[in-house]
């Protein structure tokens, strides 16, 4: 019973994922796009949790959903009607093109799994309890991942500070 | 272990990848682009839960924080060089932003 109502609650998500993904691509307002992806963030939070990822699926609510999120809810109300760029553009066999080159991927990715790892990604190995909790990550991220936690500090920093300079007001501005 | 298995998060994930391409190579506003990556940085973080999840370390969701500190990172430059776009009275489509070519 407790098997079937993950079943359920997984491919509910998933679908919400895929369905939001879709309407990401496909609103011309970017504003109902922040808001699709909204939904298709807090989905795969959803699917992070079924996945014993329990503090990969609150980080990306706080994160995405709640901050990297509203900055762009931001800019869209700062640029207004600007933002509403043309659907798309371009010859048409580049509109085709773009839907060709993504499922190309997609294939890809469905023969690889077919062909390399179709059996042996059926059955996983057995979680321990602790799997996946803050305590376990925490530790992993000051032990053996500690030069990558230090750089993405780092990378951190960089953008913040590329933020601040490219939100100057330049000379170039003035003249233009 | 409950519900479905790792076949199941990778195809999820390679459906997002590919919706994700198709907004960045179709879409002409830049803040559509930058959404659309948001979704195929999403999937990569799903297939790497999924295959932590598969063989029990929690390496994989440590990478996946990495990757969502990355993509915050992106995120922040991305909207700074739109508002520095639109600061200097350029028109936000990918398509015209080309004073950079040779």
């Amino acid at each position: 019973m407790g098997n079937f109502l993950v079943w359920v609650i997984w491919i509910a998500a998933a679908l919400a994922c895929i369905s939001t993904g879709v309407a990401v691509i496909s609103f011309t307002n970017p504003f109902y796009s922040a808001l699709a992806l909204i939904g298709n963030l807090a989905s795969l939070a959803v699917l992070f949790l079924l996945a014993s990822a329990e503090f990969v699926a609150a980080a990306q609510i706080l994160v995405y959903a709640g901050a990297v999120m509203v900055m762009f809810l931001f800019v869209i109300a700062y640029l207004g009607g600007r933002a509403d760029a043309p659907w798309a553009g371009g010859p048409r066999w580049l509109q085709l093109g773009a839907f060709i080159v993504g499922a190309a991927l997609l294939m890809e990715v469905i023969v690889a799994l077919a062909t390399k790892a179709g059996g042996d990604l059926s059955d996983g190995e057995e979680l321990s309890r602790s799997f996946g909790s803050p305590a376990e990550i925490g530790r992993l991220f000051l032990t053996d991942h500690l030069l990558a936690f230090e750089i993405t500090s780092i990378v951190l920093l960089v953008a913040a500070v590329g933020g601040v300079v490219l939100g100057m007001k330049s000379s170039a501005e003035d003249n233009a | 272990m409950l519900g479905p298995d790792t076949t199941w998060y990778v195809a999820v994930a390679a459906v997002l990848f590919g919706i994700g391409t198709t907004g960045v190579i179709l879409r002409r506003s830049p803040l559509i682009v930058l959404l659309s990556l948001e979704i195929m940085l999403n999937a990569s973080n799903l297939a790497l839960v999924g295959f932590s999840r598969h063989f029990a370390t929690v390496d994989g969701q440590v990478f996946a924080i990495s990757v969502m500190a990355v993509a915050a990172a992106e995120v922040c430059v991305g909207l700074g060089l739109i508002v520095a776009f639109t600061r200097r009275k350029m028109e936000l489509d990918v398509d015209t932003l080309t004073e950079l070519r040779g």
